[in-house]
């Protein structure tokens, strides 16, 4: 079975860890860090980076547009394998 | 192997489906983590870019939590006093009939100060987009009552809930102008899940490409979260909103003529 690959970059200096990116992945990519930013927030990261599909969901409701999504585009031998 | 692609093979410039748009500002928003005011602006600009209108749209910013807007929206804006926006936007419409005109507004603007400025405009039917942010509380200055608070509602000026008998009752200003005949499309929409954003960013579309074709006001609220003023974080004021806004202010098209 051909599975979309995904990968979202996180802004995360601009990240305000607000959480809803993590809420809105339906295969839990996300999750936020232990660690804090410069403005003292939890930014979110790629926890489980595999399950990405690059569905866009987190960008849609990314109040701070902090996330950029790459979906690798089907590819015939992909397909195949 | 084709299993092992690795996050670098998919991250190149050829492969981004979704970026931040150029109509936004590099500058951070000043809005409150999860606020529902990000993802408005971005929807707005989004249809800016989308339709080519960036040099063309001119935009009003209100005063409340969003009165940076031209901080953040990277086309032409213009500061208005507390409330009429809708007046300035009048004014710069028939100045320039052929540039897109929109406001920007919050309840506390729109509902509570610039009650007479929004119906007035609404039902001269001037050429204009209002988006119409909805957060049921006066964000900015320490989250007051507001006309659109519900009943019951806790608020820094209504610990024990809003009381009716009392403080009234709250306005559905977006049902009030669908009466207008000037108005040409009124919608309520949201933007706390990914299927509503997509809507809302619809409906902004149908509101602009109205204003293009001549139609008439074109009224677009928006009910949004206010996660500090409601004392909530931000997941769990978007299920109080869906919880108890949406029974009151509920969600779909209006009025579409």
């Amino acid at each position: 079975m051909a599975k979309v690959r995904g990968a979202v970059v996180i802004d995360t200096e601009k990240c305000k860890g607000c959480d809803l990116c993590v809420v809105a992945c339906p295969t839990s990519v996300l999750l936020l860090a232990k660690e804090v930013n410069g403005k003292g927030y939890n930014y979110s990261y790629m926890e489980n980076p595999d399950s990405c599909t690059g569905c866009m969901n987190c960008a849609m409701v990314c109040p701070d547009s902090v996330i950029t999504v790459y979906r690798l585009k089907p590819q015939k031998s992909a397909v195949e394998a | 192997m084709e299993d092992t692609i690795k996050i670098e093979d998919i991250i190149k410039p050829e492969n981004i489906v979704f970026e931040k748009t150029s109509c936004l500002t590099d500058n951070v928003l000043s809005y409150c983590p999860g606020c529902g005011h990000g993802v408005a602006h971005r929807i707005t600009m989004e249809v800016v870019e989308e339709m080519g209108i960036q040099d063309q749209t001119i935009g009003i910013a209100p005063v409340g939590c969003s009165v940076l807007a031209y901080d953040f929206m990277n086309i032409d804006m213009q500061q208005a006093a507390h409330g009429r926006a809708p007046a300035v936007a009048t004014g710069l419409k028939r100045v320039y009939p052929n540039k897109f005109v929109f406001t920007y507004q919050g309840d506390g603007d729109l509902a509570a100060i610039g009650t007479a400025e929004t119906i007035h405009a609404c039902n001269r039917g001037e050429n204009i987009v209002i988006i119409f942010i909805n957060n049921g509380i006066y964000g900015m200055t320490g989250g007051q009552m507001a006309p659109t608070t519900l009943p019951g509602m806790k608020s820094s000026t209504t610990p024990y809930g809003r009381n009716a008998a009392m403080m009234g009752h709250p306005i559905k200003i977006t049902e009030l102008v669908a009466h207008l005949p000037g108005t040409c499309y009124v919608t309520r929409q949201a933007v706390h899940t990914p299927g509503a954003v997509r809507k809302a960013k619809k409906a902004i579309r149908k509101a602009f490409e109205n204003q293009k074709l001549n139609k008439g006001l074109s009224f677009v609220e928006i009910v949004s979260n206010c996660n500090s003023g409601w004392k909530m974080t931000p997941v769990d004021s978007n299920n109080w909103m869906v919880e108890n806004m949406f029974p009151y202010y509920p969600m779909g098209d209006i009025k579409d003529e």
